[in-house]
């Protein structure tokens, strides 16, 4: 190719200024002030009191567990799904409800968690008797995971499908059990897939807040919701961004230990 | 391959009842004259008569309509110079720098994105509305166009190019009949992924909709957050129908131009 000038380069790299850069920095600007415009370090000392340091351990455990359980049910779904007839439409099944609106997914568990709900009822008819199961913590992590599952699939999907058939047929061959083949074989083949997964469900969980809304009822306060309640609710945009900022520092972290890859985009 | 046994199959079946349970069961009491999701008493398409009168709920649904496939059509065109600007720079830290920039707002979750936006455009003194909302889509779909487009750029021969202007085709002509063509199948990809990430958003949109201006979801939340309410069962409904229609056209429209039979694929 001849050495033409990247006039391309030009709109490209002033939207990515203007919308990527500056915005970044806003925010961090914005993490050093008060509500009343003032420069101060606070923000980031009321970080660091028990309250917020919990509300951030709460978080991280929240998420850790919504990842755990989503690997755990997805890795099953997708091995099984790669072998199963009409792979790719079952795939594609699994894909569709990650189409429908998140807040449909999540009122929809209104109904079906609520006192009288269907889950309830069935409660009822085998005899468990009614349980509170909306606003608890496990209803905010089952929705969770139902919401994150496919994101878990598809990448542990994929990853499986690349895996060659030849090596599993030769592990056989040498005399491995199935469960050795799996834990010697394919699972390590597979890490790729479930590293991409589990970063596609982590981060978004770290700062789910219309779900802690909407089906924990409050109860569980992670750092998503604490950043959307000061921007909207109480207009602290400085501890708001100072939330963010740390979000953004940790982030920054799991990115270089996983290896940055977009997963989110694998899906959809 | 080996087929799955027993266990496997009644295993994904599980997975696929949980997967479409939500879902099937807004559809459900979509048409329960009693108006809530508990103890079914008769069938009426009241519901559905409401979401149709519901002269609000269609203003929305238009924004929200309008909002997607403009936001999708910018990011479409500033993604496709993007990624034609990255290909062309040719050393590898600048690159791998405007990579990386790229991949900022896909990787980040939506609340940081929301809150930041919301600060960028406060400062600049963009009212927050329509334009704030359609920005703030553009910004975070043009990565993701990005990311659809440049694989394929990469796929592609430099010696097309070569042989279009040993031809004679002026700088114009390359781009519009050798390039564009080529990249149709990531340009399109990258389209719809944006369309869907757009009429998916509720995070960003809800940070950056001042007073009066609601997308879909922003709007479900708020309906959500007061309890049950049987428009949104059948707003529901008529989405999910619409999502199918959506899946079963790309389907065709798949099939029909790879003449490969690429669904139900055969085992390897």
């Amino acid at each position: 190719m001849t050495r033409t000038r990247n006039l391309y380069l030009i709109p490209y790299a002033a939207w990515m200024l203007l919308f990527v850069a500056t915005p970044i920095v806003l925010i961090v600007y914005n993490s050093f002030f008060d509500v009343e415009g003032h420069f101060t370090l606070g923000n980031f000392q009321k970080f660091l009191t028990p309250v917020y340091l919990r509300m951030t351990f709460n978080s991280f455990w929240y998420a850790l567990l919504i990842t755990a359980f989503s690997l755990l049910v997805a890795y099953p779904t997708a091995y099984w799904l790669t072998r199963t007839k009409h792979k790719q439409l079952w795939l594609l099944l699994v894909i569709v409800p990650s189409w429908i609106n998140l807040l449909l997914k999540a009122y929809a568990f209104i109904g079906l968690f609520g006192t009288y709900g269907f889950v309830n009822s069935v409660f009822e008819m085998v005899g468990i008797g009614t349980q509170q199961i909306l606003f608890t913590d496990f209803s905010f992590v089952f929705v969770s995971v139902y919401i994150f599952i496919p994101f878990m699939i598809l990448p542990i999907y994929n990853a499986i499908e690349e895996l060659n058939p030849s090596l599993v047929y030769a592990s056989r061959d040498l005399g491995a059990s199935p469960w050795m083949t799996f834990r010697r074989v394919v699972f390590p083949l597979t890490l790729g897939g479930v590293k991409a997964g589990c970063q596609a469900v982590f981060i978004p969980a770290l700062s789910l807040f219309m779900i802690t809304r909407l089906i924990a009822g409050n109860r569980v306060v992670t750092l998503g919701t604490a950043i959307e309640q000061h921007f909207l609710v109480t207009q602290d945009w400085g501890m708001g961004s100072a939330i963010a900022v740390l979000l953004i520092i940790v982030m920054a972290v799991i990115m270089l230990m996983t290896g940055n890859r977009g997963a989110r985009n694998t899906i959809r | 391959m080996k087929k799955n046994g027993k266990l496997a199959q009644s295993y994904l079946v599980v997975v696929f009842l949980v997967l479409y349970a939500p879902i099937l069961y807004l559809t459900y009491y979509s048409f329960n004259s009693a108006g809530t999701m508990q103890g079914f008493e008769g069938f009426t398409l009241e519901w559905y008569k409401e979401v149709f009168h519901d002269t609000r709920l269609f203003i929305i649904v238009l924004n929200t309509v309008v909002i997607a496939l403009l936001s999708s059509a910018i990011s479409t065109i500033l993604g496709v110079v993007g990624a034609l600007a990255i290909q062309r720079v040719r050393r590898n830290r600048p690159r791998n720098t405007l990579l990386a920039m790229n991949n900022v707002l896909i990787v980040s979750p939506d609340v940081i994105i929301g809150a930041s936006f919301l600060i960028f455009f406060t400062m600049i003194g963009i009212k927050l509305g329509f334009t704030s909302v359609l920005l703030s889509h553009i910004a975070f779909s043009v990565p993701i166009v990005v990311l659809m487009v440049l694989p394929k750029l990469q796929e592609m021969s430099p010696t097309l190019i070569d042989a279009a202007k040993d031809l004679g085709a002026s700088g114009w002509d390359v781009l519009t009949k050798v390039v564009l063509p080529f990249l149709r199948p990531g340009i399109f990809a990258g389209f719809f992924m944006a369309l869907t990430y757009s009429l998916d958003d509720f995070a960003v949109t809800f940070f950056v909709t001042g007073n009066g201006y609601s997308t879909l979801s922003v709007e479900i939340y708020s309906r959500a957050r007061h309890g049950i309410s049987p428009s949104i069962n059948a707003l529901s409904t008529l989405i999910f129908l619409f999502t199918i229609s959506l899946v079963v056209g790309y389907y065709f429209l798949t099939r029909r131009s790879s003449r490969k039979p690429d669904w139900g694929v055969v085992q390897p």
